[in-house]
């Protein structure tokens, strides 16, 4: 106990170098466990997601990018396609097309334009509030809804995509009409729309003042200024409108959940010709690749932390060593005291101990807090 | 309280032996040691602390025979019968005035610290008028005070010797002198021996009797 007294004394008056010390320590040993723990759970995430996902229709081109976007939300942007592409699928009769629109962001957040077969599809519980119903409103994901404080009654504002583009996309204000349940996937990271609101950002939609109007005496009057409308109302809903052809309007993949695997089997059959601009994925095998190589890139950066945490565990052992022969005229005192070798030795051994001590402490407190909120950081992690 | 003959030592390097044929000192006396740089006197403390063995020669301290002691006997009973006080007070940075004086029991082996130690370290350094600066850190100490922590240090053990290897040589004139006072006082008060050795020859009137090692080497 005096040796302990001692030791946590010293480190008490030294405060600045044991953090720095234990701080480094906890960093040296949390590290590796944490990028095993953030890997295993983006293995299982993706994996998890991909095998859920049976195929995704999307422009030919990066099928990596195609799933990351179209499954995860992430930035990856593939090349859209148009909604004639979904409708070629459901006229096959062979698989239910589920659009997703994944262009627009709000507050940090990927705003999905999508059908209400998505939410059955995915299993996505309404937690507060209710389901989407008509143009202009929105769900939240569970992890959006937190980190922004928002429900059901509140609103969001689509962020816009070029700020000096007068001829740009504008910002839509969304009406909240309900929270999803958390689910620990990307999915928690998501603003859900219509595709059809999607499409009113996108500008291909809108709603304005009349263009003409009679006044009292029945004469038809040009107006001076057309309005158009940033929000969707109850009192403005009816003067929304699409222009040009709807096959033409685009999407940012389809999901395809074919009607049993002969079905699956054909539908990727027509889109094999590598001259077709459309493709079928199918995620699982894409992910499978993208796991392998993220565990050889993983393999490497463990042996570097090895390395890194060799030389740090080295130089922590260095300045131990030369905070001890610092003190060796107070050593040189307790032996004069009537302290023996095994007391000084005592000493040496409770100061490591009290370090190592704090540094296992510190680096649970951060593996656990990783792994608390390990569905969380994944979900972010893959929504990047 | 020490009883010497015959006395030799020599460092295992070599270049310097000591030898005294015959040196004691009685119980409650206060003895100083002078002489010139190099003579051997602080060797003669380590001796009779027993941080030394005497190569041949005779050593009773508080009536132990020294040379008979193991490495483990001689530090039980260094903690046990000797207190120290340095001319560099040998406080510890890290602990306050009041740890330091309860500091032998932190170290020392077979010594336990329990209330009464406590207890005797407050009544010292109120004994010693340090009792408001406590809870300081020797940096935050003057010199004066400094050397009233480490005189607490040396008697909280209840000693039967002190040794003093020049304590009073970092301190002003007007200090030295009070500190010596307290030092003497305090081992009246504990019934403490004391040995001391010193360059200063102001402060000798005050020793029960002086030793001259230049004199006690001739008779070698």
């Amino acid at each position: 106990m005096n040796a302990l007294f001692l030791a946590f004394a010293h480190l008490r008056w030294t405060w600045a170098r044991s953090l720095v010390l234990v701080l480094v320590g906890a960093v040296i040993l949390a590290v590796p466990m944490v990028t095993q723990t953030l890997l295993r759970g983006s293995e299982d995430a993706l994996t998890r997601r991909a095998e859920a996902t049976p195929l995704v229709l999307g422009a030919r081109g990066s099928q990596l990018d195609l799933v990351m976007n179209a499954v995860y939300f992430s930035e990856d942007r593939a090349q859209p396609v148009t909604r004639a592409a979904e409708d070629a699928v459901w006229d096959s009769g062979l698989a239910l097309p589920i659009p997703l629109h994944t262009a627009f962001q709000t507050n940090g957040a990927r705003i999905v334009g999508t059908s209400l077969d998505y939410f059955d599809f995915r299993g996505l519980q309404i937690a507060s509030g209710r389901q989407l119903a008509i143009l202009g409103e929105a769900v939240l994901g569970a992890a959006v809804a937190d980190r922004l404080g928002l429900g059901p009654g509140d609103t969001v504002v689509s962020a816009p995509e070029n700020l000096f583009d007068l001829d740009g996309v504008y910002p839509l204000e969304l009406q909240i009409t309900g929270v999803l349940a958390p689910t620990g996937t990307p999915d928690d990271e998501a603003v859900f729309t219509d595709v059809k609101t999607a499409w009113v950002i996108a500008g291909i939609g809108h709603g304005h003042d009349d263009v003409v109007t009679a006044d009292a005496d029945g004469n038809i009057v040009a107006n001076a200024a057309i309005t158009e409308f940033q929000r969707i109302t109850p009192e403005n809903i009816d003067s929304f409108h699409f222009h040009g052809d709807a096959g033409d309007y685009p999407l940012s993949a389809v999901l395809i959940v074919p009607n049993d695997t002969r079905s699956a089997t054909i539908l990727r059959g027509r889109y094999l010709d590598p001259e077709n601009p459309l493709q079928i994925t199918v995620p699982d095998d894409v992910v499978a690749g993208l796991v392998d190589r993220i565990f050889r890139i993983a393999a490497l950066l463990d042996a570097v932390t090895v390395i890194i945490g060799v030389a740090a565990m080295g130089a922590i052992a260095l300045s131990l060593y030369l905070a001890w022969a610092l003190r060796s005229p107070e050593m040189q005192t307790a032996r004069r005291l009537g302290a023996g070798r095994f007391v000084i030795l005592q000493l040496a051994l409770a100061e490591i101990v009290l370090f190592l001590a704090g540094t296992v402490v510190l680096a649970a407190a951060l593996v656990f807090a990783v792994t608390s909120n390990g569905d969380r950081l994944v979900a972010w992690i893959l929504a990047l | 309280m020490i009883e010497a003959s015959g006395l030799r030592f020599a460092y295992p390097r070599g270049g310097f032996t000591l030898s005294v044929p015959t040196f004691s000192v009685a119980k409650g006396e206060r003895v100083g040691v002078i002489g010139p740089s190099g003579t051997g006197k602080t060797t003669l403390l380590n001796l009779v602390a027993g941080l030394s063995q005497p190569d041949a020669g005779a050593l009773k301290v508080a009536g132990t025979d020294m040379t008979a002691l193991s490495d483990a006997g001689r530090r039980a009973f260094r903690a046990r019968n000797i207190g120290f006080v340095f001319q560099n007070f040998a406080l510890v940075d890290y602990l306050n005035a009041l740890e330091n004086i309860l500091y032998p029991y932190r170290v020392g082996l077979g010594l336990r610290l329990d209330r009464a130690a406590r207890d005797r370290a407050a009544a010292l350094a109120a004994s010693c008028g340090i009792a408001d600066r406590l809870k300081s850190h020797p940096g935050a100490l003057s010199g004066g005070e400094q050397q009233r922590v480490a005189i607490c240090r040396a008697l909280v053990t209840q000693p039967a010797l002190i040794l003093a290897d020049e304590a009073t040589g970092n301190l002003d004139p007007e200090t030295k002198d009070v500190i010596l006072d307290l030092l003497f006082a305090r081992a009246r008060e504990f019934d403490a021996t004391v040995l001391a050795v010193t360059h200063d020859h102001d402060l000798l009137p005050r020793f029960d009797r002086v030793i001259d090692f230049a004199t006690l080497r001739q008779a070698a």
